[in-house]
């Protein structure tokens, strides 16, 4: 249930690749993973790995953030909480008489918005009234509620790691249980997929806005990466916070959210995928009967907005009492573009290890920075994200001095070729890092869903390999030659100013408004 | 640019029992008293449960060398790689207050800076050109050396490391690097609420001065030295102040003899024994820190916690989790689900392996909550003493320790770990198995015995970091405010840029 904030969870994916060592290589793992595609489209993927009697499960859902509509930012976050309240069997003493009065909060709340939202003549009375008989049919509703009887069976049978998270690319749902487990966790799996209801989403939109609170408003640099993602996208959803904006996830609904379900949650948008002690002989058909059930729909019709060329550099510039900060970002293309592993190489280059270039140069040698990374295809690569790199200076250093010194390390991208020595070390380590995912429940799970969501067969996660060995120097010059212009680069930086005291009336009315300026300068 | 972590504070504050490693930020339920009838049909009950397959896990061998040194192999061919760590007494906790750091810094600077042989920054090429690691690091009460790499490349590895656990050259250029990211450190420590309140919560609930709890400066890292670090190396760096695990696709014989061959010739030196650290409880109070760029308060209610040799330790563990251990438990059931007050929220009566663990409960609610939700907070705690588990509560606790119990044991590396933990602070190697017998026989009765026993308002101290201009009702309703002053004091004058 929480958000997907992760640069480190977006970096990762692209660098872990395939290999050829002793049984971990594609032709054993052929033997011991399951795909079947069920009448519904709905894909289930076994993988055997019989180490202990437990199993992982990854459910990927392909619709995130960047899937929200216009007006409801924050609705697939928002969704993704409510896929633990439960469904018509789980969660209820008397579902037919709670969807009743589910029905009827949602005409409550819809009388209430109507007059809330009323710019010319709203009725303060009429609003408390009506908020009175939504709160009264919340309080009816809630009545037939066993709050979080989802999350208690999965606990009282032994689930570890329950969680989810909505990434702009995808939702998606995980645990781990004892093996004997399987067939109940089917049932629940399948219950919350297919058949959720929206009880309780009141309160939880409540939640969900302390979560907001958490990370963006009350975290310098969840501001910043807000307003920095703002200020890159001028169409493309990229540029909305996932958890949303808080005009609007203040406003969305549970009729909302359960369109979005209807719409996204259709069986072919689905990936689930089971790895562990597990037969797929006997474990398919059991995962069968219960996903089986859910209702086939059409599948959601790709996007239509595409993210246009940006034709002007880009600039925030955040001025408040926190330490100086330094972000850049260039626009690049999606995953599939035959370029995709070449971005990978320049992020490895740039930041993996003390034998990366910004760590050498920013880090250790010019001793202006304590840290410094670049790293490719945020906030998402499913739609073109953005190359980023980031600098946090040290004491006495400033935002602009980062500047200078990452553009310098991109100049050199684009001016003379990389090593012999670091594209070797960016193939070993891609190696090596897919062999190390390969041993354990949770991630092997997660990597099949993905590629298998991804490509259409999860068997690209070892042939990835061929791409990444095929990476050559003047590919890396090329790609850094492409995007790294100016025109191309949205940056956002924080300035250290010291606390003025604010007015009261002021603070109330926006709590917390970064004195955020955005600079749109001509092309260069 | 980390990704915070709901379980930031169990993370941050002690190690948190072993049962409540799972869930800190969700919820669930004691059953509504107004729930009229039970649900009709609980298709899941008919869901038959098969016998769990039998499954022993390896455990390593320990093989204890003549000077003391303590070594655990455990096998694991599932892949082709081989990882080791050397674990090494003494560690923050140890270090001079007047030096505050030391160790971090000392953690960072003997891999960065390298041997005799190769400096860090070659160390650093050969290893990343095999995909290899070897990493050195100061932590609370030890210091360690890690490496991992494929087993092709073991011997080189191995040697590397080797020579950087005896013959480390510890260098002023990177000591320099290293201090320079501890000012970063220090002169950022007040941006986020969230490290604020933690930072707070810890010094409250083990006094400001204990070695949990102080925090390095800018004075007690330009204190530090060269001669301090190759200081700290001589002085732990002895074997029988070392234990050794390696796992992964060797031969235990082999690794033996080259272990033996590598370790066996170092002599005995004097044992690292930390000084007695004084406990006293906190004092019962609001403290609050200010943090004007906020919609948010940190909440946090500290106390001590205990140690987990003590006897009440599974009963606690049981508390816990009907306290704050799941979707089902009260705190989050509460706070979370039926109030809507916060997203994250949590709690643990703390155990560690040989102080006392800190008490906490905390949530995170925007300002104009902060009273609202340290009263359901206090409410929470309240209860723990007067409201014994259900019997339904206690079954549900129990049931989800008990039920997950293999995820302590369903890999090499943990069944592993979990035996260096244990020999390193003196603990049985059967702990574990104690553990579940213990937990296996707790009672409701257990459990509001040992809440009554160890859990006392009277503590326990209250943290809030937040928007004063937003918080209203005032926070006095709640008490007598402290202001914490959270200034961060200067660099002294001169100091080592």
């Amino acid at each position: 249930m929480r958000l997907k904030g992760g640069i480190a969870a977006v970096l990762a994916l692209g660098i872990a690749l395939g290999c050829a060592v002793k049984a971990q290589d594609l032709a054993s793992f052929e033997k011991r993973t399951t795909v079947k595609v069920l009448p519904n489209g709905l894909t289930l993927i076994v993988c055997e790995r019989p180490e202990a009697p437990v199993f992982s499960f990854y459910t990927l859902v392909d619709a995130g953030s960047a899937n929200d509509p216009q007006g409801a930012s924050g609705l697939a976050h928002m969704f993704e909480h409510m896929a633990f309240k439960g469904s018509a069997e789980i969660g209820t003493t008397n579902y037919l008489a709670e969807k009743v009065a589910l029905a009827k909060v949602e005409i409550a709340y819809a009388a209430y918005d109507a007059e809330f939202r009323k710019r010319v003549g709203q009725s303060p009375a009429k609003l408390a009234e009506l908020k009175k008989t939504f709160e009264d049919a919340q309080a009816a509703a809630q009545k037939y509620v066993i709050p979080n009887q989802f999350s208690e069976i999965a606990e009282e049978n032994g689930a570890v790691g329950i969680n989810a998270s909505t990434g702009e690319d995808s939702t998606q749902y995980f645990w781990s249980m004892p093996s004997n487990r399987l067939e109940l966790w089917a049932y629940l799996e399948s219950q919350r997929i297919g058949h959720p209801v929206e009880r309780e989403f009141y309160k939880e939109r409540n939640v969900v806005q302390e979560e907001r609170r958490m990370r963006v408003d009350s975290a310098p640099i969840g501001r910043m990466i807000e307003q920095f993602l703002a200020a890159a996208y001028v169409a493309h959803p990229y540029g909305r916070p996932g958890v949303g904006w808080e005009s609007e996830i203040s406003q969305v609904t549970a009729t909302e959210a359960a369109a979005f379900h209807a719409k996204y949650y259709v069986p072919s948008n689905i990936v689930v995928a089971v790895v562990g002690d597990v037969k797929a002989a006997q474990a398919m058909p059991v995962l069968e009967r219960y996903f089986d059930k859910i209702p086939a729909g059409p599948k959601p019709e790709p996007m239509t907005t595409i993210e246009p060329p940006q034709v002007a550099e880009k600039s925030v510039i955040i001025r408040e009492a926190t330490q100086p900060f330094y972000i850049e970002g260039y626009h690049r293309p999606d995953y599939r573009d035959p370029d995709d592993s070449t971005y990978d190489a320049i992020a490895d280059i740039f930041s993996n290890g003390r034998t990366a270039r910004l760590y050498r140069s920013l880090v250790r040698d010019q001793k202006i920075a304590a840290e410094a990374q670049g790293f490719t295809g945020f906030p998402g690569d499913k739609f073109p994200g953005l190359f980023a790199v980031y600098a946090v200076p040290l004491p006495g250093h400033t935002p602009e001095q980062m500047r200078d010194a990452i553009h310098k390390e991109l100049d050199r991208w684009k001016d003379s070729d990389v090593t012999d020595a670091e594209l070797e070390r960016f193939k070993t380590r891609a190696k090596a890092d897919l062999l190390r995912g390969l041993g354990n429940n949770e991630g092997l799970a997660h990597q099949l869903a993905e590629y298998q969501t991804r490509y259409g067969d999860w068997r690209e996660l070892f042939r990835q390999l061929d791409r990444i060995n095929a990476v050559s120097k003047a590919d890396i010059r090329r790609v850094a030659n492409k995007i790294f212009i100016d025109s191309n680069r949205t940056s956002a930086r924080i300035e250290f100013v010291a606390q003025q005291k604010q007015t009261t009336s002021a603070m109330r009315s926006a709590p917390t408004p970064p004195a955020a300026e955005q600079n749109v300068g001509g092309a260069k | 640019m980390k990704r915070i972590s709901t379980m930031r504070i169990a993370a941050t504050m002690a190690p948190v029992l072993l049962a409540t490693l799972s869930v800190s930020a969700q919820s669930t339920a004691v059953k509504p008293a107004n729930s009229t009838k039970p649900a009709a049909v609980q298709p899941w009950k008919k869901i038959v449960i098969p016998p769990l397959h039998a499954f022993k896990p390896a455990q390593p061998r320990r093989i204890e060398l003549a000077n003391g040194l303590v070594i655990f192999l455990q096998e694991d061919h599932e892949l082709p790689f081989i990882n080791g760590s050397i674990l090494i007494r003494g560690g923050s906790r140890d270090e001079p207050a007047a030096k505050a750091g030391l160790v971090t810094m000392y953690g960072q600077t003997w891999r960065t800076s390298g041997t005799a042989t190769e400096n860090g920054d070659q160390l650093d090429d050969q290893m990343e050109a095999k995909a290899a690691q070897i990493e050195t690091a100061g932590s609370v009460a030890s210091t360690s050396v890690r490496w991992s790499s494929l087993k092709g490349d073991f011997d080189t590895v191995f040697a590397a490391t080797v020579d950087v656990l005896l013959h480390p050259t510890f260098r002023a250029d990177k000591l320099q690097l290293a201090r320079r990211q501890m000012e970063t450190a220090i002169s950022r420590r007040n941006d986020d609420p969230g490290d604020i309140s933690i930072r707070e919560a810890i010094k409250l609930a083990y006094g400001a001065d204990n070695p949990y709890a102080r925090q390095p400066e800018y004075a007690t890292v330009d204190a530090v030295t060269l001669e301090d670090l190759k200081a700290w190396h001589d002085r732990t760096v002895v074997p029988n102040n070392m234990i050794v695990a390696v796992s992964g696709d060797f031969n235990g014989a082999s690794m033996e003899a080259t272990l033996r061959k590598a370790f066996e010739p170092l002599a005995r030196g004097e044992e690292l024994k930390t000084a007695a650290i004084r406990f006293t409880d906190p004092k019962p109070g609001i403290h609050f820190a200010e943090k004007a760029d906020v919609n948010q308060s940190n909440v946090l209610i500290v106390g001590l916690g205990t140690e987990r040799s003590n006897p009440d330790y599974y009963a606690l563990s049981v508390m816990n989790e009907v306290f704050s251990g799941g979707f089902g438990s009260r705190v989050v059931q509460n706070v979370r689900t039926k109030l809507g007050l916060a997203y994250e929220v949590g709690g643990a009566f703390g155990a560690s392996y040989d102080h006392p663990g800190i008490f906490y409960v905390q949530a995170a609610t925007k300002s104009a909550t902060t009273v609202a939700a340290t009263q359901a907070l206090d409410a929470e705690i309240a209860r723990l003493k007067t409201e014994p588990p259900t019997a339904s509560e206690l079954s549900k606790a129990k049931d989800q320790v008990l039920n997950s119990f293999i995820f302590h044991y369903d890999s090499p590396d943990k069944v592993l770990n979990e035996q260096v933990m244990l020999a390193f602070y003196g603990y049985p190697s059967d702990f574990l198995d104690k553990y579940k017998a213990g937990i296996e026989k707790v009672t409701s009765a257990d459990v509001a015995r040992v809440a009554n026993k160890y859990v006392d308002q009277s503590k326990l101290a209250t943290i809030v970091v937040g928007n004063e201009a937003e918080i209203a009702p005032k926070l006095d309703v709640l008490g007598k405010v402290t202001n914490l002053d959270i200034t961060i004091p200067p660099p002294p004058a001169g100091a080592k840029e």
